[in-house]
Formats: C-alpha cells, sequence, structure tokens
C-alpha cells in the first residue's frame, strides 16, 4: 500500500476517517491553487485627526511627485533649464544647485543609506509611521478609494453594488471608476518620465510619438503597476510582496509606538444602550467600526498584526464612537507595548524615546549623512586622472634620454569653460611636452562640463640615473579649479636596451 | 506489462500504475497553463517559418514573409556608418596635417582612426605600441630614418619603402661582403670604425685603418661623420639606435649582407584621409617632431 505524505492537512485526521465529502472537498480546495482567495475589503469613510493628516500627507507627496519636474532653474546656456532632472543622455543629475557626474553616483549611495538609517530611527521611535502616511502604495491606494467611493458610494453602498446582479447602473460606475483609475494611472507613470527629460519638451513630443522609445515604456509599465497596485491589489502589496513589513518588525521594541487597542481598558467589550451603566464592563462597545475602517482588513483588537501599516484610521473611528457614548477617546491610541504592559501592573506609563536602539540609529544617521553631506559641500570642481602609456612603457631617444607618455583625463565640473595648466613634479630636469602644442607651454581647455583627454610626454634628460620607476604627480590648475593625481616615471633603468 | 491503474483512495485520483519501490504516481493532468503554454510555442513555431527564413533548400531557403536577412541588415548599417564618419572624413581631406595636429577636436579624432587603422595595418611589423624590432624601426622615438616632420610620415606612409613603386621611398646599401666589395679584414676593421663612431671603445688601429675605407665607401650616404642622411634613408650611426642590433656581430652582418626593409605602399589600399589620420598617430605618439 503506498504511503502518502501530506502535510497540507491537519495532523488529527488520519486516512480512514477522512469521508468521501471531505476528499472532493481536499480536492476543489487543492484546485483552487496555491493561494487564499483574497477577500473584498471595503475601507469606510472616517473623520478624525489622524485622517485628516493622511489627507494633508496625500495632497503634499503627490504635489511633491507631480509639480518636482515642472521647477525651472537657471543654469547657463545649453545646460537644462530643469531643478530635478536625470539626464541618461547627457549623464548627469540635476538637483538645483547639485549637478552630479556618474562617477559621484557615492552620493547617491550614501543619501540612500542615510534615508534607510532615518527609516529605522523613525520606526524605532514611531513604528510604521512610514507605511501608514508616506508610501506610495498607501497614498495612492488612499486616492482610488477616494475614487471608488465617488462612483460607488461608501462601505455599505459599495458592497450593495458587488452584490447586486448586473445592470445599467453597475455597469457605468464600474467602467466610470476604471477609467478614472487608469487615467490616475497614466497621469502617474506620465508625470515619472519628466524627471527624466526637459519636461515642457516631453510633454509635446510625447503626444505626436517623438519621445524616446523608454519613455513610452516606462510610461506604460508605471501606468500598469500603478493600476493593478493601487487599484486590484492593495493590501496584499503589504501583506504579501513588500519587504517593509519584515524589515522593519526588526527595528520594532516594546518602546515602539503603534497603534494598540488598549485590551485593559477595552475588555469586557459587549454591545452598550444608552443609559445603561458601564460597571463592571469595557470600554469596547463592540461596534467593528475600527474593522470596517481598516484599508488592511484586520481587527486591531487582536492585538498588533504585520497587516497593520499603523495607518491610525481606526483610531480616529474609535474615537468618534467613544465621543458618541461619552466615554474618553483613546481606547485605540499609538502606544507602546511597554506602556500597556506596565498600566497592567499600575505603573504610570512612559515614553522612552532614547534608548539604545535610537541612539544608535541615530548616531549612524548623523555619520552617513555627515559624510555625504561633507563630500558633496567639498567635492572638487576638477578632476585628473592619469593613464600610462603601456605599449611601450618607455622610449629611449637617441641621446639617451627617456620619454614617457601619458594621456591625462581632465574633469571641468564647472559650467565655464576652463584652460587648465599642465605640471610635473617628480623627475628632476624632466621636460613636459604635448604633441602638436606650443613648446614649454603644455595646457589644455576643457569645455564646461566635460571631461577633456590630453596626452603629454614626460622627457626626462640624458643620463639621469634615476631608479626603474619614480614616483610623480601632475598638476593640472586653472583659475578658480586644480586637480592633482599620482602616477609613476619608469626610467627603464631595470631594463638596459 | 500490463499497467494496473487503480484510485488512490486518498486523493481521489487515479494512479499511472507505475510502481517504484511502493511509490505510485498519481495521474494528474498537465497544468492548463503549461498545456496552453505549449500549444502557444507550437503555434508560435508555425508562424514563425511563415514569417521568418527557415527550411533549408537545394538552391538556397525560404524567405519568409518578412523577408529578414541577416546579410542585408550588416551592409545597411556598413553604409549607414560610412555616412556617419563622411563627415568626419570630409574634416580631415579638407585641413591640412598641421590643422588637425593644432586642433584638439580633429587631433583627437585622427588619434582615434589613427590608433585603430595602425593596429589593422601597421602592428603587424611595428608592433602594436609602435616600437617596431629588429628590422622594423620604432616609431615612438625621435629617430627617423626617412624624416620624422608630419610629412615626410605621411609620405612614406603612402609611397612605401623600397616597393619599386613610382615615388617610393628607395635605397640599397651595397652588400659589402657578400657582393665580395670587401675584403673580410676590412669588414671587421669598418665594424670597429662604427663602434667607434657610436661612442664606444674600439681597437684603435682597425680604426685608423678603416678610416679611408669608410671615407670611400659609407659617407657618401651615412655622411663624413656618420650622422646619416634621411634624404636616402641611411641612418645616423653616432646615436644609440640600431635597427638591426647595436653589437659587433650584428654591425657586421648588416655591412656584410646590406640588409633594407620594405614597407608596403598604403596608397590606394587607404584612403588619403586615412593616412593623413595615420600619420598624425604616429607623429604625435613619437613626440611631435
Ligand atoms: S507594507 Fe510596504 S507597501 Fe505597504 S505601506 Fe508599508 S512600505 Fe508601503
Ligand atoms: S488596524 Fe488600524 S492602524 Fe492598523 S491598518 Fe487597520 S486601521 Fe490602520
Amino acid at each position: 500500500m503506498p504511503t502518502l505524505i501530506d502535510n497540507t492537512r491537519p495532523k488529527t485526521q488520519t486516512r480512514t476517517a477522512v469521508s468521501a465529502a471531505a476528499r472532493a472537498k481536499g480536492k476543489s480546495q487543492a484546485a483552487g491553487g496555491l493561494y487564499k482567495p483574497r477577500q473584498p475589503i471595503y475601507p469606510k469613510l472616517v473623520h478624525g485627526k489622524w485622517r485628516t493628516i493622511k489627507w494633508a500627507m496625500l495632497i503634499a507627496t503627490l504635489a511633491v511627485y507631480y509639480v518636482t519636474p515642472w521647477i525651472r532653474w537657471h543654469r547657463p546656456d545649453g545646460f537644462p533649464q530643469q531643478a530635478a532632472l536625470v539626464d541618461f543622455t547627457g549623464r548627469r543629475f540635476y538637483f538645483f544647485d547639485i549637478q552630479l557626474w556618474p562617477q559621484e553616483v557615492y552620493i547617491f549611495t550614501g543619501v540612500l543609506i542615510a534615508a534607510a538609517l532615518a527609516l529605522f530611527l523613525v520606526t524605532a521611535l514611531f513604528g510604521r509611521l512610514w507605511c501608514g502616511y508616506a508610501c506610495p502604495q498607501t497614498v495612492w491606494t488612499d486616492l482610488y478609494i477616494v475614487v471608488e467611493r465617488l462612483f460607488e458610494g461608501d462601505r455599505n453602498a459599495r458592497m450593495r453594488l458587488d452584490a447586486a446582479p448586473w445592470s445599467f447602473d453597475k455597469a457605468w460606475r464600474k467602467i466610470g471608476k476604471h477609467l478614472v483609475w487608469l487615467g490616475i494611472a497614466f497621469g502617474t507613470g506620465g508625470a515619472w518620465i519628466f524627471y527624466f527629460h526637459d519636461a515642457p519638451t516631453l510633454i509635446r513630443t510625447f503626444w505626436i510619438g517623438q519621445a524616446p522609445a523608454t519613455a513610452y515604456v516606462s510610461c506604460g509599465l508605471l501606468t500598469a503597476t500603478t493600476y493593478i497596485f493601487a487599484g486590484w491589489m492593495r493590501e496584499q502589496v503589504c501583506t504579501y510582496m513588500c519587504p517593509w513589513p519584515r524589515i522593519q518588525g526588526a527595528m520594532l521594541d516594546e518602546h515602539s509606538l503603534q497603534v494598540t487597542y488598549l485590551r485593559d481598558r477595552g475588555e469586557t467589550r459587549g454591545p452598550h444602550k444608552k443609559g445603561q451603566s458601564w460597571e463592571g464592563r469595557g470600554d469596547c462597545i463592540d461596534c467593528r467600526q475600527c474593522v470596517v475602517v481598516c484599508p488592511m482588513g484586520i481587527d486591531i483588537r487582536d492585538g498588533s498584526q504585520l497587516e497593520c501599516i499603523n495607518c491610525g484610521l481606526c483610531v480616529d473611528a474609535c474615537d468618534e464612537m467613544m465621543v458618541k457614548v461619552g466615554r474618553p477617546t483613546g481606547l485605540i491610541a499609538y502606544d507602546t507595548d511597554h506602556a500597556v504592559a506596565s498600566r497592567a501592573c499600575g505603573q504610570k506609563s512612559v515614553y522612552k524615546p532614547v534608548r539604545s536602539r535610537t541612539v544608535y540609529y541615530a548616531a549612524a544617521l548623523a555619520v552617513v549623512g555627515g559624510l555625504t553631506l561633507w563630500s558633496l559641500v567639498t567635492r572638487p570642481k576638477a578632476d585628473l586622472h592619469v593613464i600610462r602609456d603601456r605599449n611601450p612603457i618607455f622610449v629611449r631617444m637617441h641621446d639617451g634620454a627617456v620619454r614617457d607618455g601619458y594621456t591625462l583625463k581632465i574633469t571641468n565640473r564647472t559650467f565655464v569653460d576652463r584652460r587648465f595648466q599642465i605640471a610635473f613634479d617628480g623627475v628632476a630636469g624632466a621636460r613636459l611636452s604635448q604633441p602638436g602644442g606650443e613648446p614649454g607651454r603644455v595646457s589644455v581647455l576643457v569645455p564646461a562640463d566635460q571631461v577633456a583627454s590630453v596626452r603629454v610626454f614626460v622627457t626626462a634628460p640624458p643620463a639621469a640615473d634615476l631608479a626603474a620607476s619614480v614616483p610623480g604627480r601632475f598638476i593640472v590648475r586653472a583659475d578658480g579649479a586644480a586637480a592633482e593625481a599620482k602616477t609613476v616615471f619608469l626610467s627603464g633603468a631595470a631594463n638596459p636596451q | 506489462m500490463a499497467l494496473e491503474r487503480e484510485t488512490d483512495d486518498h486523493t481521489g485520483v487515479e494512479t499511472t500504475g507505475h510502481e517504484w519501490d511502493g511509490i505510485k504516481e498519481l495521474d494528474n493532468p498537465l497544468p492548463r497553463w503549461w498545456l496552453w503554454v505549449w500549444y502557444g510555442t507550437i503555434a508560435f513555431s508555425i508562424a514563425y517559418w511563415v514569417a521568418m527564413p527557415a527550411w533549408p533548400g537545394l538552391h538556397g531557403y525560404t524567405k519568409g514573409l518578412l523577408h529578414k536577412s541577416d546579410r542585408a541588415e550588416v551592409a545597411q548599417q556598413l553604409a549607414a556608418l560610412d555616412v556617419q564618419r563622411g563627415a568626419g572624413a570630409a574634416m580631415l581631406r579638407t585641413a591640412s596635417l598641421e590643422q588637425i595636429e593644432k586642433d584638439p577636436k580633429l587631433q583627437a579624432y585622427a588619434q582615434q582612426v589613427g590608433q585603430s587603422v595602425f593596429g589593422d595595418n601597421c602592428a603587424t611589423c611595428h608592433g602594436i605600441g609602435g616600437t617596431g624590432g629588429k628590422g622594423y624601426p620604432n616609431l615612438r622615438d625621435d629617430v627617423w630614418l626617412w624624416g620624422g616632420k608630419l610629412e615626410d610620415i605621411q609620405y612614406t606612409i603612402t609611397h612605401g619603402v623600397r616597393t619599386g613603386a613610382d615615388g617610393a621611398r628607395m635605397s640599397q646599401m651595397p652588400a659589402f661582403g657578400r657582393d665580395e666589395l670587401l675584403k673580410p679584414e676590412q669588414i671587421d676593421d669598418l665594424t670597429e670604425y662604427v663602434v667607434k663612431l657610436s661612442g664606444r671603445p674600439a681597437d684603435a688601429g682597425a680604426v685608423a685603418r678603416a678610416a679611408p675605407i669608410f671615407a670611400t665607401q659609407c659617407s657618401a650616404c651615412h655622411g663624413p661623420e656618420g650622422k646619416g642622411n634621411q634624404q636616402v634613408g641611411a641612418p645616423n650611426l653616432t646615436d644609440g639606435e640600431w635597427l638591426y642590433g647595436a653589437d659587433r656581430a650584428a654591425i657586421r652582418g648588416q655591412i656584410f649582407a646590406g640588409n633594407g626593409g620594405v614597407m608596403p605602399t598604403w596608397q590606394g589600399r587607404l584612403s588619403p584621409e586615412t593616412i593623413k589620420a595615420l600619420a598624425v598617430y604616429v607623429h604625435s605618439n613619437a613626440g611631435g617632431q
């Protein structure tokens, strides 16, 4: 008899106990696929302090996203006049007065690390503030729910509409909703591409089919992801796809603020009639308002959960009910596990923002942020790279003089053309020359914001009696910009000809 | 062996009847999506046969509705490349050699062209770095057989050396030994003389004996002081540069055989503007005389 091991069913079910009906059910479940089907969530509109803050954040973040590429910024002629621009073709990143080259990508790295550390710190202090208020997933989902409400009404109306058979009324509401959603999605993808091209130009060329293919592809991709993520997937993105909840879990501790149902005050819960006494029972009237407003579809009274994005909407919902029944607000509140535990044993609850964890995060943030800022502020206006000739590594002249060839790459990071004077230092009596250049004057004009490459020769006099390898350095200097770089002069001493 | 299919009562699925050590395989159907992808690939391959070149025949192959041809595409790209390079080539054509070398943009362009052309055509003999080898002149130093000015280099590349073509650089050192123009002892003496010319210690007696021979046989080309003559490609014998080697044996061998290398005539194989770029490349790499 074959033995089948199946871990998916409860251990208590023995094989003989499995009825034909249960088998059939098991089969149909298996056919249903790997995943639990999504339970639709119909968050109800709520008003209150946190909702207001969320509206403000929604407007602020969307405004930043849509407006930034349209800010103009004055730069010299020939340079982009757009404040924020990732110029892939020109290989530059512009942000107001900052202009970065690809090799300065470490500044981005610094900014990203600092951002991550800032997130660590905020999370350790205030819980998943990012998730609840600032994450694009949250913001766009909120926006999409606004549209949904506009077409289909609030929670109950939406539930009725979904349950109702197809009708003209249902159809136009659904179609209208999806069209507006797609419009927003297109606007989202559309705004994104303006960060990569001159916005006023692109908005024209986009419609007449003359924008770069990447613009259409990116726009299409972001349109699709926005529509799918904010319209269809919503809380599933947070629960199943996003790494943040997992990572943030490691930042939270018992002193972090998170949306908490004050069990000690709320239980025993139960319905309450006007005029009834509050003696011997908890404040939770089991109205389920906290559940119906939750965009994640969870019941916060079950304790803190992975799904909870700390948006505070259940706080608002509960506060509203508490006011109605004349009990103090704050049955659901931003609170810490530690405070809950202290209250349970009759101690005063204190919020402790300064802890070793937060101090470490803050210190790391200060260091990384400081270093990044420092390297940004002190970055040189010019750069020099020296590439030694490698074939041949030196050339002996007819009189015994030795000449080495170098290619200098001089970067001019300023917005004006500059003539750099070149000097070499390290070999006594050596002569610097430049093919095609005037004798005795070794210089190169580097156009604004460009790299110029120039070949130079260093000739050591005959009988200079040098070591095989002599350290030296090149110095390039223009008004207001200078750079130097180390190199070596190979005299061929070890390779007599 | 007839396979005995049975129904597994745990899952309600038939087994395939195969059994391995008591383990049986359930005969679950293929997943639908998998099957459809498979049908899709079949449909795709048929469409591909129709649209793209696919089947070989005796005298060619089916062209497909799209008439795609990689060969034609390459030809097209090459044509496009010519158009693209046209502007640069035109600049090189009209500018003088000095203008090219003085204008940083043109110079950089000529360098790029020159470098790749040098790698393709010249490096075989002169070495990828242009440092030459025995019998092949070093192009990186300041010693030139036929002149190191831009025009000289351009001329040498254009016409070549000892090719017999019209305008080619031409000269022939006599094979004093092989053709028995000089006696072996005289060649020995002359060898000492040449060693002495380049500032190295040499047998004084031999040098004295060779002086009149040098004056009559060699100075016509190499000059009375042995400083050479670029008109006839006669090397300077007083410097440290030796095309066929610096030691006595090598010098003696050269007097004996009178070797002279051949460099191709590049005119007709390379366009004039390519030769210009090549000249600028070689010239600036050598320090720009
Ligand atoms: S869980 Fe992820 S996607 Fe969801 S709100 Fe938080 S960061 Fe955003
Ligand atoms: S439980 Fe409350 S705070 Fe958490 S996601 Fe739901 S409504 Fe937001």
